[in-house]
């Protein structure tokens, strides 16, 4: 299993409910459920990793999340997750407020644009900036919305969003994100992890 | 027709039995079938739910009718849902005419067939029945009920009225009410089952109204790109168009075909009975417009199954299922399997589909079995 997704399991408690967003294999889920005691929901839009998510017996739903959010009651989740995909949205900001909504806490992980390789491949290439966690070129990206991790930051400050941990991954390295470390983290992480409700 | 009831098993269900609309029947027949054998742990039954012309004979041959059970790409030794493994049962339902209490039964009080003096039965008379088929097995929790179109509207009154009776549930190509369309199209074909005027008659059958019905709802279970690769506009057996009213297009004999074949094994008023049920069947009425009150207090988990092409059950209402389960917390899982072939697609070859069905119950049992162990 990746290491965000240990980071995740690490900010969960145990014997709780849990709802991943675009859960694809179901390999969190799983893991949740195994050694966590989760009692987990998954959302994916790709048949064929719904159908590998109920061969595993994970209660997985097939559908698109700008679409099918509406019909989770208000807080019927102790946690929602959301690994990586918010950038991928048409409206982002509308799934954020689904999540709040649904989840009492909401876990949310972005891709940092911030990142200094991806500074670096646009001032000297000029190009669309292509790195291993973002391996698209701009006509067939499905990432519409990138942000950095100081844009996610400031986005939870303006629409009153409480941040109630942030960790940055780089290389496998977890540390927490700090107001005193925050331009640093905002150069030299490549993911953001987000606990905020 | 002529159903012989010796190549059957046959409860008879000899407690009394409140129907939806007011009548109480007892002593009735319910005819059944069983497939593979029952665990020491009665741990690995499957109830199978079959369609509106379905019966009891799900897979190998069906012994009235001498032809292949309709389930037989699902159901098997090897199968999707494995007779090597599980215990699948499955009974005719309550107003068919394969061995179950039917129009089709005579009447011992005026000793003639029932007909149309039969009570109209809902699916809930239909599920309730088959209550009494499992007591009578000495099964308490079934490892599955699975069942597509009409079959997986029992799934959804079953797990409704029984919440612990089963560990999973697998509705397939159905809904939880019968839209306008359905009624309709369920109304076409009783219409012309009465437009026949053999239909009064005691000593025939309105063979030609069945035949229409039939050819009717043959065209709702497939789609229509299906229906243009399979057929397109090819002509039966000649080089020119005959300019007459003979089945020019093979469409046309097919249709034909169908209706012709489905009147030697299918009695005319369970036809009625039955698509009556199934217009009737309004879960979330039961539940005064709540249809996820219906599922409050299940026990089971849930896959609902829709296919892409299905546009008489279509992916939106199995996906209204899926929401109502999901407002009440239950465990869900939800795939539309992609096929060409319409409604039909769950009767069919689509591997797919009959992988999911498959994966799911088993993971299922597994988990039980890991359960005990624990």
């Amino acid at each position: 299993m990746k290491k965000e997704f240990k980071v995740i399991s690490q900010i969960i408690q145990n014997n709780k409910r849990v709802l991943d967003i675009g859960c694809g294999d179901g390999t969190l889920m799983e893991y949740l459920k195994i050694n966590q005691q989760i009692d987990v929901r998954g959302l994916e839009p790709k048949k064929n990793l719904v159908q590998k998510c109920i061969a595993k017996g994970l209660p997985v739903i097939e559908g698109d999340a700008e679409k099918e959010l509406i019909q989770f009651p208000a807080k019927s989740f102790d946690y929602v997750v959301l690994s990586q995909t918010l950038q991928a949205f048409l409206y982002p900001e509308e799934v954020l407020n689904q999540l709040l909504r649904i989840g009492k806490q909401t876990i949310v992980s972005i891709p940092n644009f911030g990142y200094w390789k991806i500074r670096l491949h646009l001032l000297f290439k000029g190009t669309m900036p292509i790195t291993k966690n973002i391996p698209y070129e701009w006509h067939n990206t499905p990432n519409l919305h990138m942000c950095t991790i100081q844009d996610f930051v400031n986005f939870c400050e303006k629409k009153n969003i409480k941040i109630d941990k942030s960790m940055c991954l780089t290389h496998e390295k977890i540390s927490e994100i700090t107001n005193l470390n925050m331009k640093y983290k905002n150069i030299f992480s490549q993911l953001g992890i987000f606990l905020i409700q | 027709m002529n159903t012989g009831t010796k190549n059957m098993k046959r409860l008879i269900i000899d407690q009394s039995m409140e129907l939806d609309c007011g009548n109480t029947i007892k002593d009735f027949p319910l005819a059944y079938e069983t497939y593979g054998k029952l665990n020491q742990n009665k741990n690995n039954a499957i109830l199978v739910f079959h369609a509106l012309t379905g019966d009891q004979f799900v897979t190998n041959i069906n012994p009235i009718t001498k032809r292949e059970g309709w389930w037989k790409h699902a159901v098997g030794p090897g199968k999707a849902i494995d007779t090597n493994k599980y215990f699948v049962i499955c009974a005719n339902v309550l107003g068919g005419c394969m061995g179950s209490f039917g129009p089709k039964e005579i009447n011992p009080q005026t000793n003639k067939i029932f007909g149309t003096t039969f009570p109209v039965i809902t699916i809930k008379d239909i599920v309730k029945a088959q209550s009494y088929l499992l007591q009578h097995l000495g099964i308490k929790k079934l490892l599955a009920v699975v069942g597509g179109s009409m079959g997986g509207m029992q799934v959804l009154q079953f797990t409704s009225l029984y919440p612990d009776k089963a560990h999973c549930a697998v509705p397939i190509a159905c809904s939880s009410s019968h839209s306008a369309q359905n009624i309709a199209l369920n109304e076409l074909g009783r219409q012309a089952i009465m437009a026949d005027p053999n239909w009064k008659k005691e000593s025939a059958s309105p063979d030609k109204g069945l035949a229409v019905a039939r050819m009717a709802a043959h065209i709702t279970y497939l789609s229509k790109q299906g229906l243009q690769e399979k057929f397109g506009r090819k002509l039966q057996d000649k080089g020119s168009l005959k300019f007459s009213f003979d089945a020019d297009f093979q469409i046309e004999s097919y249709l034909r075909y169908q209706g012709a074949n489905f009147v030697d094994r299918f009695d005319a008023n369970s036809y009625l009975y039955i698509t009556r049920a199934m217009d009737y069947f309004d879960l979330e009425k039961q539940f005064n417009g709540n249809l996820s009150l219906a599922f409050k207090n299940t026990k089971s988990k849930f896959c609902v199954i829709s296919f892409s092409s299905d546009w008489l059950y279509p992916t939106s209402e199995n996906k209204e299922i899926v929401i109502a389960l999901n407002a009440c917390g239950a465990n869900v899982g939800f795939v539309e399997i992609n096929s060409d072939k319409g409604h039909d697609s769950f009767l069919l070859d689509v591997p797919d589909f009959l992988k999911t069905l498959s994966e799911f119950i088993n993971s299922t049992y597994e988990q039980i079995n890991n359960e005990k162990r624990i």
